[in-house]
């Protein structure tokens, strides 16, 4: 039994499965690169034919992503990154905090970095001159003296060997903000036309109304365009939302693509439009100045009543596909002389003059914006895990644990000590070779130490 | 002088460097060292100039931004990217036959722009999604990776030459490579700066991805081949770490990852589709 267990654990534990999970998740990855993800089921039959698509939703293939077997393939990771952790950090961590006092004579003799020197003197002074000269290469000493002579140790940076335990944390803290995203959260959308209101919102895929808990009303919606006419330059609804138990409420706030608005954890991007067919009207009287907004369709005629104006949109000149319109024609008559017929820009105002009177005449065509709505309490926990990633792969990678010891001691039948600098560290050998050698080149400058 | 002067000429000046680092290389003409670096820094300083006076262009035109919005200032940024983690190389190990093996990417990829008749090279207005300030972290992080990997590949191709004659004579063309464990520890440090580098590549694309979209992960295809690449470096960083790998494996592994950064880069733009296509024109 005992021996199944071990087996087991050393299964999780090991790099090959790491490799492994690594591998196979590179790999299946791509198909969900190569096969469309998330169509209707038709699609696939369309595509590559009854019996394939059979197979593929056998296998969830159009949602591979959220199959039951990639998430197999996550969690065996997460499994892996779990249980290799808790097998090497109680080691890891002992070289963290070890008491590198205890290192015996005969290692510190076989360490990568080592040079001898001879030094006069009694044990003590020359230990002090020594530490002296490392504490000026930044290193702080640690010492004891034992019956056979006197021991320094100095490290640099012991805790970087944690960095690599970091990334593995970090990516752990990523899915468990990825978990509470997918049980807590929810991605929907909605189109809210201008002056249309909204407490619902409707989930992504499944158009299953979800209540927002507080009313949202799109106040306008306006796309502008870049001087070539059809590149989009921005796309911005003014959105306001009505909540009647919140004390105060935020202002109405501009949206454009890039800049949200979040209102009690739920954010509304900005993400399509839709134009709609009618127009915005407002026409004002500029002797009286009484004015008068009209929402209109297009082609009817429109009479204001009390006054003898009759309007109407007769024609229009479309910018894209989707249907903004780019120029109108307006019919404008207020009973007296010859009706007005002009071609006018979308968002312009256009003046108007009668033998009775002078106007000004305004239209805009009626939009829907398209809202990505959001809820996702897990963002920041994944916002953590990203950063501790960076960090602990700084750490992991261009950090190392640099330790250096000074070993002196008397040598038998002469008057002078034998002091051996010695030095390992845990990554960037090179670049220590050349740490270490510095530092042996501050003993060689001191009269104390002649090389041996 | 405007900036597609200057750019052409960047890639006339990058086509010179490889010609020369590659002429150290097979005549062993150390004589032209000196002057294959100068013209290497003239022309990285031509390429920034370039790439300063295209941003200085936009916001004349009152369309103001970062040029990085394109395939085709992206092949730019690359290039340039390239020849700047080259001259760090070439600094850090005196040796210039390395070049031989790196400045070739950084033409290509400047040729490339110059020459495809697939995208347009002029200024164009970008579109509300890629106006934000995470389109300068986001396209810098990914293409500083993206050039480590490309040298990586080179020093991979230089290995595996060097290696196919360990005993290379003394005087023979392969003797004036570096040592194959010198230039194993240049695979393995570049390897290593890249996979930084790709991994906040990853990471600012999907914070952009939030703010913009709402969702900071889509498993859209050009995400999820950036994460595939990732998982490729990670496999290659741990079996070399943990499993001692070395030598020819990491150097195949090198060259393979840098499939795996050109499929993300360009084939994911041209071959499938997605919410990342700006890329692609």
């Amino acid at each position: 039994m005992k021996k199944t267990e071990n087996m087991v654990w050393r299964f999780f534990a090991s790099v090959k499965l790491a490799l492994f999970s690594l591998l196979i998740l590179a790999t299946t990855s791509v198909i969900g690169t190569l096969i469309p993800q998330k169509n209707p089921p038709e699609f696939y039959i369309e595509a590559f034919g009854p019996r394939t698509a059979q197979f593929f939703r056998l296998l969830d293939v159009p949602d591979m992503y959220n199959s039951w077997w990639f998430i197999s393939l996550l969690l065996l990771f997460s499994i892996n990154l779990i249980v290799c952790t808790i097998d090497r950090l109680p080691n890891v961590w002992q070289m963290v905090v070890m008491n590198n006092l205890d290192t015996p004579p005969d290692r510190l003799e076989k360490m990568p970095n080592r040079h001898v020197f001879h030094a006069r003197g009694d044990v003590e002074s020359i230990a002090k001159i020594a530490k002296g000269i490392l504490a000026k290469s930044g290193w702080k000493t640690q010492g004891e003296n034992n019956p056979a002579g006197s021991l320094l140790f100095s490290q640099k940076k012991a805790w970087s060997r944690l960095g690599v335990y970091a990334v593995h944390l970090s990516i752990l803290v990523i899915f468990a903000g990825a978990i509470i995203g997918s049980l807590l959260g929810f991605k929907a959308g909605v189109m809210l036309p201008e002056g249309g209101v909204t407490d619902t919102v409707y989930e992504t895929g499944t158009g299953k109304p979800i209540p927002l808990g507080f009313t949202l009303q799109c106040e306008g919606f306006n796309v502008s365009f870049y001087a070539d006419g059809t590149t989009p330059k921005e796309f911005r609804s003014t959105l306001k939302v009505i909540d009647s138990s919140a004390k105060e409420l935020p202002p109405a706030k501009d949206i454009i693509v890039n800049d949200p608005l979040s209102y009690k954890g739920i954010t509304f991007y900005q993400s399509s439009y839709e134009p709609m067919q009618g127009f915005n009207i407002s026409i004002v009287n500029k002797a009286t100045k009484v004015r008068q907004n009209f929402q209109v369709p297009f082609g009817e005629k429109i009479h204001w009543p009390g006054t003898g104006i009759d309007f109407g949109i007769i024609n229009q000149q479309v910018r894209s596909r989707m249907g903004d319109v780019d120029k109108l024609k307006v019919w404008f008559s207020d009973g007296q002389g010859e009706p007005s017929i002009f071609w006018m820009d979308n968002n312009a105002k256009q003046t108007i003059s009668s033998p009775a009177a002078a106007y000004e005449f305004q239209a805009h065509q009626v939009y829907a914006t398209g809202l990505q709505v959001a809820k996702d309490p897990g963002v920041w926990t994944v916002y953590v895990g990203c950063i501790l990633m960076l960090t602990g792969l700084y750490v992991a990678f261009f950090l190392s644990h640099r330790r250096v010891w000074v070993y002196i001691v008397r040598e038998e039948a002469t008057d002078r000590c034998r002091v051996l600098v010695c030095g390992v560290s845990s990554k960037n050998k090179i670049a220590f070779e050349n740490e270490f050698s510095a530092l042996v080149e501050c003993f060689t400058h001191d009269s104390t130490f002649q090389n041996a | 002088m405007n900036s597609s002067q200057l750019l052409g000429i960047t890639t006339l000046a990058y086509l010179l460097s490889a010609i020369l680092y590659i002429a150290i290389f097979v005549f062993r003409a150390k004589k032209l060292g000196l002057f294959a670096t100068l013209i290497t820094a003239c022309a990285f300083l031509i390429n920034t100039i370039g790439i300063g006076l295209r941003w200085h262009e936009s916001y004349q035109m009152g369309i103001g931004y970062a040029p990085l919005s394109n395939m085709y200032e992206s092949l730019v940024f690359f290039a340039w990217a390239i020849t700047l983690f080259y001259l760090v190389l070439e600094l850090r190990y005196k040796n210039r036959v390395l070049g031989a093996f790196s400045m070739p990417f950084a033409f290509l990829s400047m040729a490339y722009a110059s020459f495809s008749p697939e995208f347009g090279k002029e200024i164009k207005p970008l579109i509300p999604a890629l106006q934000s300030n995470w389109l300068i972290a986001h396209v810098i992080t990914c293409f500083v990776g993206y050039a480590a990997f490309a040298v990586a590949s080179g020093m991979g191709v230089m290995y595996l030459l060097k290696d196919r004659k360990t005993n290379g004579a003394p005087g023979t063309l392969l003797a004036s490579l570096p040592e194959l464990k010198v230039i194993d520890d240049i695979i393995h440090k570049t390897l290593v700066f890249g996979f930084l580098w790709l991994s906040a590549g990853i990471i600012t694309g999907a914070v952009w991805a939030n703010a913009a979209w709402g969702t900071y992960w889509s498993w859209d295809p050009k995400e999820t081949w950036s994460l595939i690449t990732w998982f490729v470096y990670a496999a290659t960083l741990h079996a070399r770490f943990t499993k001692g790998w070395g030598g020819r494996r990491i150097a195949w592994l090198a060259i393979i990852g840098f499939i795996s950064v050109v499929f993300t880069y360009y084939g994911v733009n041209f071959l499938l589709s997605g919410l990342h296509s700006y890329g692609a024109r």
